[in-house]
């Protein structure tokens, strides 16, 4: 069996596979690109040949327009490819629609990049598939034994609560515009919250994109209006950034809330102003992170971005064989957009 | 423990006043009897577990926890409390989560070898939010942005009384409260007060409007007095029970032992408590050496001496005076100082007066002594019995104006709440010289009110059309000789403070005036602060 790096190694652009010739959501344009997911720090416009889920190539056409890759070619989960003798097939990841982990299989040697992922039930896409691996590739964002994900139900419940304390607050739900918003509402409408709820421009194309794939997202407004009254007890759904911003101001006496794991620790949630932290992640907490990868158990283990000291230790601590990419250019997506 | 440890969890994410008054309220609507009157007593300070040390936490942790790990948390939460609270491990539902009133009943009569045992059990038992609230219920300090007195007024709202009412009985109820939430209620009758030495709610004044009011009030008809830049306060002397209160019934007895132990008399006097030495009065700065002191040593007691100048009489031996006129009780109170002989407490001086006038002109100008540190003047109307809360009419204050600068802006920060979408709290600073013989400014001071709605537009308008760097949610403005935002900024005082890089800090600053006229070289210079401290 080769060495794992024969197969997949980390170089400026990105994760590259040599006998494949292609990289791993690069962060620079590159001929052959396979895409985890459609986040904006993993997939990017430039490429020659991208290789992803079929939404995965939607939401990349509709953020970056049509002529962000030369050629494309969509993979439906499962479905295996091969290039160079190299094996490429996806499997579902659990963390935004379309996301998948790439396993890749060569000379007996099996790699698999998790990409993004979490392990909690999403109402937007399949969850997570752990397959058996030499070495599993993971990230790591929430990789503190402090993150710790409480139950997603209770926590929008936390919303519908507050809507019965304050039912003139107009109550301002921050959520990035690709898959964390789209998996709030569908939350909210499943705890039965039917009402009309709103949303900041930003928030359109990825509704819109969602809805096509078949997700319903129930009555959706835009959030214009003329009197401040329109919205006393709406619920307002909008990207992290816009909440403490001069938008806000057209709002009835809002009360800011974050949907993000990271309103976890409360000096991230004072900073920010808000109010109601929703501690709600769509990647696995810590919990998560090792449970996961006890039940892959796999030859070694390769950390790419996130909180790596932490998992490299606790890898230590139970006699796994781990070591940190340090891969830059993928965001913990705590101030922009991912 | 769950209501509690939610309460606790929102407390400390609302800013507003009123969403913090809605919350504790709510709360105590919705939860039982006894774990309510718990949470109330430990939102008020009454609670306290002397057996609990906040050591025993560090050691709970390192037994369950790699300590390298531990580390790697601890750096990035920064608070032990929250750290631990996130990072316990969790045993599949190993107890039962404890109530509020047993944890407080355990606490209270656990010695201290039993605490890490109790402490690891309920760790143990509770979610991150519950674990959170029961260090922050053992260390003592809840930090959630709660006062004694908001808890108070959440529970008057919550019984549609006023505040008044509530302060009245406080002293004589014990937690867990139940008498008083029963008559909260409408279960029973509202609970006697008749403690020895319970604090009585204050009498306040409402500000003069000169332009309205001095034209309707006969100046012969009141009284005027100066108004002591200290700490409002009531000394009890009852029934052997002595007692010292803040005005909003807090005990302060605990840092100041050498008034507590003169209190040499049976009766109530409201006074101004003060750092007086040889029949001088200092000024406010030195009395806030002496506040908030837990353990207080000789050296403070003999630098600060703490004295009390007293106002009004509503006690004389057993026989109340509250129903009497003020004329009344002043002939009384000068009486029982004389007296009482008592060295730390003296009378304060009422001021003649001929005509509105003329107290104007003492007011604007103080005759040489005391009376120059004083923050303005008190009107009292001869025959005002004396009545709890704020009522309009009575009693008048009247502050002496407030010092004005010409600062420019520096910096600028995001608001809270309603105003976090606009930059409204400001850093000002005036010209320094420094040792090259060069002007630079140096921040003297931060507002966040003062102005309009339509200001605050133009405010926010100008620190983001200017803004030179960006640190976080602030916000650095151009400010130079050329070019910048001045702003007239008005404050009741100046004391000196190591603390700040000016070595100067102000009292009530707030925005004045926006002077958008005026060019930032003309701002004043920090010399004319200086020159305002040595008066």
């Amino acid at each position: 069996m080769p060495k794992p790096n024969a197969l997949l190694r980390p170089s400026p652009a990105g994760l590259y596979c040599p006998p494949g010739d292609f990289h791993i959501d690069p962060v620079r344009p590159v001929p052959r690109a396979v895409i985890t997911h459609g986040h904006s720090d993993h997939a990017r416009p430039g490429h020659g040949a991208v290789a992803a889920t079929r939404e995965t190539l939607a939401i990349m056409q509709a953020r970056m327009g049509d002529g962000f890759a030369q050629a494309t070619e969509a993979l439906r989960y499962g479905q295996m490819i091969e290039h160079n003798g190299v094996e490429v097939s996806l499997v579902p990841a659990g963390h935004i629609l379309g996301s998948a982990q790439i396993v890749l299989r060569w000379q007996g040697l099996t790699i698999v990049v998790s990409g993004d992922y979490k392990r909690r039930r999403d109402p937007t896409c399949p969850p997570f598939e752990p397959v058996r691996c030499d070495v599993f590739v993971t990230e790591a964002t929430f990789g503190l034994p402090v993150f710790r994900h409480p139950d997603d139900v209770d926590e929008v419940a936390k919303v519908l609560k507050s809507l019965q304390q304050f039912p003139e607050r107009t109550h301002l739900l921050g959520a990035y515009s690709l898959g964390k918003a789209q998996r709030l509402i569908c939350l909210l409408r499943e705890q039965g919250y039917d009402q009309t709820i709103f949303t900041h421009g930003a928030l359109d194309e990825m509704n819109a994109l969602y809805e096509k794939f078949g997700i319903d997202l129930g009555p959706l407004a835009p959030a214009t209006t003329k009197k401040k009254k329109d919205f006393a007890g709406a619920i307002v759904v909008a990207p992290p950034t816009s909440i403490e911003d001069v938008w806000t101001r057209r709002f009835n006496d809002p009360l800011p809330a974050f949907a993000s794991g990271w309103m976890r620790v409360r000096a991230r949630a004072r900073q920010r102003h808000v109010e109601l932290p929703l501690i709600l992640s769509d990647h696995a907490d810590w919990d998560e992170l090792t449970r996961t990868i006890l039940e892959i158990d796999p030859g070694e283990l390769w950390i790419t971005h996130g909180e790596e000291e932490a998992l490299c230790r606790w890898s230590e601590l139970n006699g796994i064989n781990a070591r940190a990419l340090e891969l830059v250019g993928y965001e913990d997506a705590t101030e922009g957009e991912a | 423990m769950r209501a509690f440890s939610t309460l606790l969890d929102r407390l400390s994410f609302t800013p507003s006043r009123n969403g913090k008054l809605t919350l504790v309220r709510d709360y105590l609507k919705e939860t039982p009897d006894p774990e309510r009157g718990w949470a109330l007593a430990s939102l008020t300070g009454a609670l306290a577990f002397d057996a609990a040390k906040p050591s025993f936490i560090r050691k709970a942790i390192e037994a369950r926890m790699d300590p390298r790990l531990f580390a790697l948390s601890y750096d990035y939460v920064g608070d032990l409390a929250e750290t631990v609270a996130l990072v316990w491990p969790t045993k599949a539902r190993a107890n039962r989560e404890p109530e509020l009133s047993e944890v407080v009943d355990a606490l209270r009569s656990a010695s201290r070898r039993e605490v890490p045992q109790l402490l690891e059990r309920w760790l143990d038992a509770l979610d991150p939010d519950g674990r959170w609230a029961l260090l922050k219920l053992l260390t003592g300090g809840l930090r959630v942005g709660v006062s004694a007195r908001l808890a108070k007024q959440a529970l008057a709202d919550m019984g549609h009384v006023e505040i008044a009412e509530v302060e009245e009985v406080w002293h004589s109820q014990r937690p867990p409260y139940e008498d008083l939430f029963a008559w909260l209620e409408g279960r029973s009758e509202k609970p006697s007060p008749n403690t020895l030495g319970r604090f009585r709610p204050v009498m306040l004044a409402q500000a003069i409007d000169e332009a309205l009011d001095f034209a309707k009030l006969d100046s012969r008809a009141y009284a005027a007095e100066w108004k002591w830049d200290g700490i409002r306060v009531q000394a009890v002397g009852e029934g052997g029970r002595k007692a010292l209160y803040s005005r909003t019934g807090d005990d302060i007895a605990q840092s100041f032992p050498d008034i507590v132990a003169a209190l040499n008399f049976e009766g109530v006097i409201d006074g101004e408590l003060l750092v007086v030495r040889d029949r001088h009065i200092a000024p406010f700065g030195d009395l806030q050496q002496r506040l908030n002191r837990k353990t207080i040593d000789g050296k403070l007691l003999q630098q600060f001496p703490a004295g009390i100048r007293a106002y009004d009489l509503l006690l004389d031996g057993t026989e109340d005076l509250r129903a009497l006129p003020f004329v009344e009780r002043r002939r009384r109170l000068e009486a029982f100082v004389a007296r009482i002989r008592n060295p730390c407490i003296d009378l304060s001086p009422l001021q003649p007066f001929e005509s509105w006038e003329e107290l104007a002109k003492l007011r604007a100008d103080p005759p040489e002594g005391d009376a120059r540190l004083a923050e303005g003047l008190m009107l009292k109307r001869w025959d005002s019995i004396y009545e709890a809360g704020r009522p309009r009419g009575p009693w008048f204050k009247w502050k002496r104006d407030p010092h004005l600068i010409d600062a420019v802006l520096m910096y600028a920060q995001r608001g809270h709440g309603k105003r976090s979408g606009f930059y409204s709290d400001y850093t000002f600073g005036v010209w320094r010289e420094d040792s090259k013989g060069d002007r630079a400014l140096t921040p003297v001071g931060k507002a966040y009110f003062g102005f309009t709605d339509e200001e605050l537009r133009r405010l926010d308008k100008f620190v983001r059309d200017n803004t030179t760097e960006k640190f976080g949610p602030v916000r650095s403005v151009r400010a130079d000789n050329n070019f910048g935002l001045v702003l007239e900024v008005a404050f009741e005082g100046l004391q000196r403070s190591p603390r700040h890089k000016s070595g100067v800090a102000m009292r009530f600053p707030r925005i004045n005036r926006i002077r958008w006229d005026k060019p930032s070289r003309e701002a004043d210079e920090l010399s004319t602060l200086e020159s305002m401290l040595n008066r």
